[in-house]
């Protein structure tokens, strides 16, 4: 059986699978479930200063995709609402009762050395692991120049990251927002400051869609909305995306990534582990399922690294790496061809009307003997798959490799090519 | 023996009714959005192929999934007027439902019938009328039948503008619909509450009581009116040609199903507590269930062929054994038993296929107790109210082209009547098609 246990950024856990900070791991009695069910770590949910925020009812949004409920998700909550004593006190007695569980704070507070230095001490004294300063929330805190006003600002990131790993020995894990336009660059800031490691992503702004009958942006309060934080299954491509930018970058290589956004199975936990993450963060997949959730995710991973014969996470962590390459070095020269099952199909056309009015009017609709029958017409085929993407049975529609014959051919040695170099000889 | 003839209050009144309750009933909204996700919006998709009047079903499924529920009900409505009541009665295990991709993929088809049903009674409980008249035409177009094929036929035209005057024989519209469907698919009075909307179009004039060949001749409505539509069903019912045949206990399936269907307390008829119905078709399975949902305690229905030639759908043959019935194959009957003048059993012979494959005798015998008998071996075309004016026949149905004409100039049959599948969904589009045909014929 695989080994799942990790040890990142120096914190030790006995599987990928932590909690991220967020609603499930508010309190001592949400966290201590979430051991339970087998949870490996989790972030408690960010602390601030005194006296706490306020929340709104309502807090979530959520986009429903063709009967599936929360593909995506979004929240206008704040911080911790509770008084930050309060906090600490739970955080260790949970510490002290689960000791092999990875146990990292999530901080947020006014960007003032003076501010961070304060809580960093007392978040020491409960025996947490590790730190993870929140430049993420886009909403509430920004506009009091916290959270993503200050993640959005690679010298602040580096400032702020830089009074942490001088105030306190716990590791730093900084937490990224995705509302930038380039997540390198306070992914670099965050390792120039220190950083033991980055974790992404956070929520992306969002109006997840508006009241028809009121009129107002959701989710709704009082007949008003804000603009909220969207996650969930939906923003996964997006985090898979920076994820993969922070790790095959040579400024920030080895710096340790948790990956956060999207996860709900050991399959998306698995693919951001073979893009580089060494940990994965998971909150909305429980809070729309529950933290029971974990108990397939732990041994769906472990039974895949068996048949893929990794028996250990770093045996496949970064593998997928790199093969993450410039638009400009892929080889212009593969070709592929659609092929259609002819005995799976069951001639719902999809494959016919997708290319016929959006792509290539590469399959042609027949009938024969009454029946419908859907060709690939081979040589008007550019291998683009929309095809099969459309099909709606599993294998029917396969890309098959055509051999053409002729050799690798990038972008940067392409005829069309106005700066193209020749291949070197 | 007490109470071994007909009797009425077998069970409970209240069990009765509950036995008589919806047999499919309707969806809830999220049920609808589960069923609706499940459409893949095809391409040249089977399903509206499959459906006799071609109704566009991913169109109308997608509008039920986006919340245009008015779009999606007149989707339906524009290819069926009679689309509420299709969507509860058509046999859509071979008509749309299997012809769904969903079908081929795993056996599940998407739920279209229960959909249609959704969508258009969301449009009946908004008491929306989409529809209205074009300019009046002064053209005038007598149609006899008020069932499905003649009241499809008069709705097309009343919306062309043509002013259109129905001759009915009964009290009462609906043709099967009010009389002859099974009571469980259409409660509530739904065929007649369809009807109301369908004339609620206006231009449309119903005279009942009036009877083709008894105070109406088609001579007069040729030399009255621009166009006549023949929408008369099948009045006669086949019969056993056996002695014995007008006993009583001795009934037509279609009798029996009419008087239950008007019935307002069903615990008032009497029922047998054995009971065989001969036949093979729908109707024998209607009038089987419904003489068990009475009380009846022993029903057979008895088939001289086997399953697979049974008209009746499985899903119809699954209903009634479901509900207690059981289905004898391979047998005929041959003789009925009297006792004190009442019908105490009936006598079957075995059949086997013969080498051309028709059911013969084999000289075995057996016998069922029955103190009722159901005759349901088929309907037939009654010509005589065309008199001998009438419209060529073919087949004993009237013989039509492609629009519905018949022999006659000006004059158009469709539903039962005329040759095809006898379902109200193809009555529906056999009166639809005539309706643009004599629209074209009147000069437009
Ligand atoms: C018991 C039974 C169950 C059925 N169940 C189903 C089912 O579940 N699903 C399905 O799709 N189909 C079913 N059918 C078939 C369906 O009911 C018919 O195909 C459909 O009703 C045919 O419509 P129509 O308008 O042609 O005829 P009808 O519905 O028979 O209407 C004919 C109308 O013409 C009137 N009429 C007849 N003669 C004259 C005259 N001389 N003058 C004036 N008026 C006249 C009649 O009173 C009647 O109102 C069933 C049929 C039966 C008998
Ligand atoms: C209701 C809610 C509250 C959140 N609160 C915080 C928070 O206090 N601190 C933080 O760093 N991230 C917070 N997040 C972001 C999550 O930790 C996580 O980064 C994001 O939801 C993406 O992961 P997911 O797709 O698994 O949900 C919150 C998310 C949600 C849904
Ligand atoms: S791969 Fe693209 S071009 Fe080829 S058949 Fe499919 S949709 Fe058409």
């Amino acid at each position: 059986m695989a080994d799942l246990a990790t040890t990142f950024a120096g914190i030790r856990s006995p599987n990928p699978f932590w909690l991220a900070s967020a609603p499930p791991t508010d309190k001592e009695y949400n966290v201590v479930r979430a051991f339970r069910a087998g949870w490996g770590g989790a972030v408690w949910k960010t602390l601030g200063e005194d006296p706490p925020i306020v929340n709104t009812a309502s807090r979530y949004g959520a986009v429903s995709f063709n009967g599936a409920r929360i593909a995506g998700f979004s929240n206008i909550e704040l911080i911790t609402d509770r008084p930050l004593a309060v906090n600490l006190s739970e955080i260790k007695a949970v510490k002290r009762a689960w000791p092999d569980r990875a146990l990292v704070v999530s901080l947020m507070v006014p960007c003032a050395e003076e501010s961070w230095k304060r809580i960093l001490g007392a978040v020491e004294d409960t025996g947490a692991d590790g730190v993870e300063l929140n430049f993420g929330c886009p909403h509430g805190m920004s506009e009091r120049g916290m959270g993503s006003a200050v993640g959005q600002v690679p010298d602040y990131v580096e400032m702020v990251v830089r009074w942490c790993k001088q105030a306190t020995r716990m590791p730093v894990i900084v937490k990224l927002t995705p509302n930038i336009t380039d997540i390198l660059a306070p992914a670099r800031a965050a390792r120039r400051g220190g950083a033991d490691a980055v974790s992404l992503i956070n929520t992306v702004q969002s109006i997840t869609g508006v009241d028809l009958d009121l009129m107002a942006p959701m989710p709704v309060v009082d007949g008003q909305g804000t603009h909220g934080g969207y996650c969930g299954p939906a923003v996964k491509p997006i985090a898979l995306c920076m994820v993969a930018g922070i790790a095959r970058d040579s400024e920030c290589a080895s710096l340790p990534i948790s990956g956060i956004g999207g996860i709900a199975t050991w399959r998306d936990a698995a693919e951001f582990i073979a893009l580089g993450a060494g940990t994965v963060q998971v909150c909305t997949a429980a809070m729309h399922r529950g933290f029971r959730i974990v108990t397939d995710m732990i041994d769906g991973l472990a039974n895949w690294m068996d048949r893929a014969g990794y028996r250990r996470i770093e045996d496949f962590r970064g593998r997928a790496v790199r093969n993450f390459v410039h638009w400009e070095d892929l080889n212009l020269n593969y070709r592929t061809v659609a092929h259609i099952d002819q005995d799976l199909c069951i001639r719902c056309g999809l494959c016919h009307i997708a290319c016929e009015d959006t792509a290539h009017q590469a399959i042609a609709a027949r009938r024969a003997n009454g029946r419908r029958q859907y060709e690939v017409i081979a040589a008007e085929c550019v291998g683009c798959n929309l095809c099969a993407h459309a099909c709606p049975v599993e294998d029917c529609i396969s890309m098959v490799p055509v051999p053409t014959g002729r050799p690798r051919l990038t972008w940067k040695q392409h005829p069309n090519n106005p700066e193209r170099r020749e291949a070197a000889e | 023996m007490d109470g071994d003839g007909l009797s009425a209050h077998r069970i409970p009144r209240d069990v009765i009714a509950a036995n008589f309750a919806d047999c499919a009933p309707a969806l809830s909204h999220d049920e609808a959005q589960v069923a609706a996700a499940r459409c893949y919006f095809c391409h040249d998709a089977p399903c509206i192929e499959a459906c006799p009047t071609g109704i566009d079903i991913p169109l109308f499924i997608r509008g039920i999934a986006t919340g245009n529920l008015k779009g999606a009900a007149q989707t339906i409505l524009d290819a069926n007027i009679f689309g509420g009541s299709c969507a509860r009665v058509c046999p859509t295990e071979i008509l749309c439902q299997r012809a769904c991709v969903r079908t081929a993929q795993e056996e599940k088809p998407v739920a279209i019938g229960a959909l249609q049903r959704h969508a258009t009674d969301w449009l009946f409980a908004q008491k929306l009328q989409p529809y209205s008249r074009a300019p009046a035409t002064s053209r005038r177009i007598a149609v006899v039948g008020a069932g499905p094929a003649g009241l499809a036929c008069a709705h097309a035209l009343a919306r062309l503008g043509h002013s259109v005057t129905v001759f009915e024989a009964r009290e009462k519209p609906g043709g099967l619909n009010e009389y002859g469907i099974a009571a469980y698919k259409l409660v509530d009075d739904f065929a007649q509450s369809e009807i109301a909307f369908i004339l609620g179009l206006g231009g449309i004039a119903v005279e009942y009581g009036r009877s083709l060949g008894q105070n109406l001749a088609l001579s007069a409505l040729r030399q009255n009116f621009d166009a006549v539509f023949l929408g008369l069903g099948l009045a006669g019912a086949n019969r056993l040609g056996l002695p014995g045949e007008d006993l009583p206990g001795v009934a037509n399936a279609i009798d029996f199903i009419a008087a239950l269907r008007q019935a307002t307390d069903k615990s008032t008829l009497p029922i047998a507590r054995q009971v065989v119905v001969v036949g093979g078709g729908n109707t024998a399975i209607d009038a089987a269930t419904q003489a068990r949902k009475l009380g009846a305690e022993e029903v057979s229905i008895v088939y001289r062929r086997g399953p697979e030639a049974m008209s009746a759908t499985l899903e119809e043959q699954e209903r009634a054994q479901v509900n207690g019935v059981t289905i004898r194959h391979w047998a005929t009957p041959v003789a009925l038993e009297a006792v004190a003048g009442q019908l105490a059993a009936v006598v079957f012979e075995h059949t086997r296929p013969d080498s051309a494959g028709r059911a013969v005798g084999n000289g075995e015998r057996f016998v069922l107790p029955a103190q009722m008998l159901l005759k349901a071996i088929g309907q037939h075309f009654l010509p005589e109210p065309l008199a001998t004016e009438g419209p060529r026949l073919e087949g004993g149905r009237i013989a039509v082209n492609k629009d519905g004409e018949t022999s006659l100039p000006g004059v158009f049959a469709g539903g039962d009547c005329i040759a095809g599948p006898d379902l109200t969904v193809q009555a529906v589009e056999n009166g639809k098609i005539a309706a643009r045909a004599i629209h074209r014929h009147l000069g437009f």
